[in-house]
């Protein structure tokens, strides 16, 4: 069973969306990264997702553009993205990795699966991999008893969605912007119909997938307005916008745990 | 007399874009895969779009008025067919082969860009589209791609690496007076690679209403197919011209070879000819051993980059590494996945050129010749002078000229301390 899913469906008997929490491995450091989110753990979210560093962040806004070349400079290694999983996952709370495509390539698909799950990892979220190409991580993630998080988009058509969602694990990830993701001021109004169809997508399938909404929430009011349609809010650019802004570590780390906060009575829809 | 034109006297009639779009290739198959390079590693939001355009492609090749409108762009805007030009004093330093430049360089805009930009700038307006956006190094395909939107009243915005549009100022301000918006890209090496990521990131934010012109033969399904089957004129052209002048194929195509357009272009006919080689040259830097290169397919490993499969420079962990090439055109850490198959399956040959092999023959070919290259093209000089070596004076080799060097001259005279004294900006 997807601890991933358990976390969804934990919150849906709490009548609430989960909140699922984005940061980069290596941002501002391995180490910042990992209290960083441990505090996002601490103050409520009920997953989390870190991002493997890449020098070619193709669907990726300034903001983490910013966070992924800092950790690069910084040195940050595919070794400190397990590390970070491991300290992340001994929370308890379920760890995903959000990678492009080549690092895990690169690294072997099977290898990686093993190391992401030795590590506790939960599974991956793929944003450049469609099912049409991913047909060795459709069988590592199988061996290996991982969580596989393709996404869905505005445009998708129906058959489209119907194919991702037949092989996604854990969740599906809908991108609720045609855009890259980078905070924005409002929701995009064709989030609930893209939720909406990719629900009827599921339901029609008989699977049990939960729907997460990503890319754009940067307060509580919008993730309370995002949970009033979605199973999951997906925050990411906000948390690292609260790192990049703060004088020194220490005052980060609480401007995290206070957005986490935030986000936490949005989702419960206590704003 | 040192120049033979094969037009003209010789006769050789425009090609009609009916039968040169329609390549009857084995690869690739019908999800874009060149055996095991290609493919589509693209987000899901662009899944729609790209088969939109897969779908318009096919449509468009088959439909006579799209095939007419092309070919009357080719021949009266374009200037095709271009010429081949028999460089006889150049061919002393080339082991006295025959050396025939297939001139690009000629062609409207001055590269052999124009050929695949008017075929996306009218497949934009098939699909209703009004904006369209590039990357660009060097800035040739920018201009061509500024020049087609000119041409057919589209919207237009151009990214180019910070780096690039310094060293290519002039082809900025072309782009500018051209009309299309020029962004300047300050992430990661700042030149091509990063110019590639910002303009994928404006077409999944834009796909709606703006068309991604993708300037060679790179990036998801159905671009290298696309961008291929627009360039293949150039080889189609010069087979029958070289059958026309000499009365046989060539014994060498050479070409340079940077994401790799002009090469699949020139190469594309010559592919079923056993008999004729393929060379592809690629830019060496500073040597390959020094690490500071671009040479893909010469010191690369298999990968995904900018939404295909291919060969690409990355380190142990799959990251991309910073490139270097004294030639904005091909400093690019990815290459066409048509040349990764063509490399792995040995039906053509790539090595790499040193900035100082480049600028040797783009100085000889000035010299000897009358004809100014562009830097990315006297690679391929640079590699004919060593084919021309290898194969001997009985040896004809076809060269692509893919363009010409007026935007090079600030780079040039640098390289060869050209400027006066204190004007070295």
């Amino acid at each position: 069973m997807s601890s991933v899913k358990t976390a969804y469906d934990k919150a849906r008997a709490e009548g609430r969306a989960a909140l699922v929490g984005y940061l980069p491995a290596g941002f501002p450091s391995v180490d910042g990264a990992i209290a960083a989110a441990r505090a996002m753990v601490e103050a409520g979210c009920d997953v989390i997702e870190i991002g493997l560093p890449y020098t070619d962040p193709m669907m990726d806004g300034p903001t983490i553009q910013d966070a992924v070349h800092r950790a690069l400079v910084g040195g940050a290694h595919v070794s400190d993205v397990f590390r970070t999983v491991e300290a992340v996952a001994a929370t308890g709370v379920p760890t995903l990795v959000m990678t492009y495509w080549n690092p895990v390539d690169r690294y072997g698909v099977d290898a990686f699966a093993r190391d992401l799950k030795s590590a506790g990892g939960a599974g991956l979220i793929t944003p450049d991999l469609t099912p049409e190409e991913g047909g060795d991580w459709l069988e590592a993630s199988d061996a290996h008893d991982l969580d596989r998080v393709f996404l869905v988009a505005l445009s998708s058509t129906d058959e489209r969605i119907e194919k991702i969602t037949s092989v996604c694990r854990g969740f599906v990830y809908a991108a609720s912007l045609m855009g890259v993701t980078g905070a924005r001021t409002a929701l995009d109004t064709g989030a609930p119909r893209l939720v909406e169809r990719t629900r009827a997508s599921v339901d029609k399938q008989g699977l049990d997938l939960p729907v997460g909404l990503g890319l754009g929430v940067s307060d509580g009011a919008q993730a309370a307005e995002v949970a009033g349609f979605a199973d999951g809010v997906i925050v990411g650019s906000a948390f690292i916008r609260r790192l990049l802004d703060a004088p020194d570590e220490a005052s980060g780390l609480a401007g995290v745990r206070a957005l986490t906060a935030d986000l936490a009575r949005g989702v419960r829809r206590e704003l | 007399m040192t120049i033979d034109a094969a037009r003209g006297a010789s006769g050789v009639p425009a090609m009609s874009s009916k039968a040169t779009l329609s390549s009857g290739s084995p690869v690739p198959d019908a999800t874009g895969h060149f055996g095991a390079f290609g493919g589509r590693f693209a987000p899901e939001a662009l899944m729609a779009a790209l088969d939109e355009l897969t779908r318009e492609f096919d449509a468009a090749k088959s439909d006579p008025s799209f095939t007419a409108e092309l070919d009357d762009l080719l021949n009266n805007y374009a200037g095709r067919p271009s010429l081949l030009t028999e460089a006889r004093r150049f061919a002393e330093h080339a082991g006295g082969a025959r050396i025939l430049l297939k001139r690009e360089d000629l062609n409207h805009t001055g590269s052999h860009k124009i050929n695949n930009v008017l075929g996306q700038a009218l497949l934009t307006r098939r699909m209703g589209k009004k904006r369209v956006i590039a990357e660009t190094g060097a800035g040739q395909h920018g201009v061509a791609t500024a020049t087609a939107a000119a041409l057919l009243g589209l919207e237009c915005t151009v990214y180019m690496g910070e780096v690039d549009t310094e060293r290519q100022a002039l082809n900025v301000a072309r782009m500018r007076m051209l009309g299309a918006e020029v962004i300047p890209v300050r992430t990661g090496s700042r030149t091509l690679k990063d110019a590639c990521n910002e303009a994928f990131r404006d077409w999944v934010a834009s796909v709606d209403t703006t068309h991604y012109v993708i300037g060679s033969v790179m990036g998801p399904h159905p671009f290298p197919m696309m961008v291929r089957d627009f360039q293949r004129i150039i080889g189609v052209e010069a087979r029958q011209q070289c059958l026309d002048l000499i009365g046989k194929l060539p014994d060498a195509v050479v070409a340079c070879v940077g994401g790799g357009s002009n090469a699949i272009g020139m190469f594309h006919a010559f592919v079923p000819d056993e008999g004729v080689k393929l060379y592809g040259f690629e830019a060496g830097g500073d040597g390959v051993a020094s690490g500071k290169h671009a040479a893909t397919l010469v010191g690369g490993s298999l990968g995904v980059i900018h939404g295909m499969r291919t060969y690409l420079l990355q380190d142990a962990e799959g990251q991309t590494m910073e490139t270097h090439s004294i030639s904005a055109g091909l400093d690019y850490p990815g290459v066409g996945p048509e040349h990764s198959w063509l490399h792995d399956t040995g039906r053509a040959e790539y090595h790499e050129i040193t900035d100082a092999e480049a600028m040797d023959a783009f100085s000889l070919l000035c010299r000897t010749e009358g004809i100014i290259p562009a830097i990315e093209s006297a690679h391929a000089l640079a590699g004919a002078i060593k084919v021309g070596r290898e194969l001997g004076p009985d040896a004809v080799i076809v060269v692509c000229l893919s363009g010409r060097g007026d935007k090079d001259m600030h780079t040039a005279a640098g390289f060869f301390g050209l400027m006066p004294e204190g004007e070295t900006k």
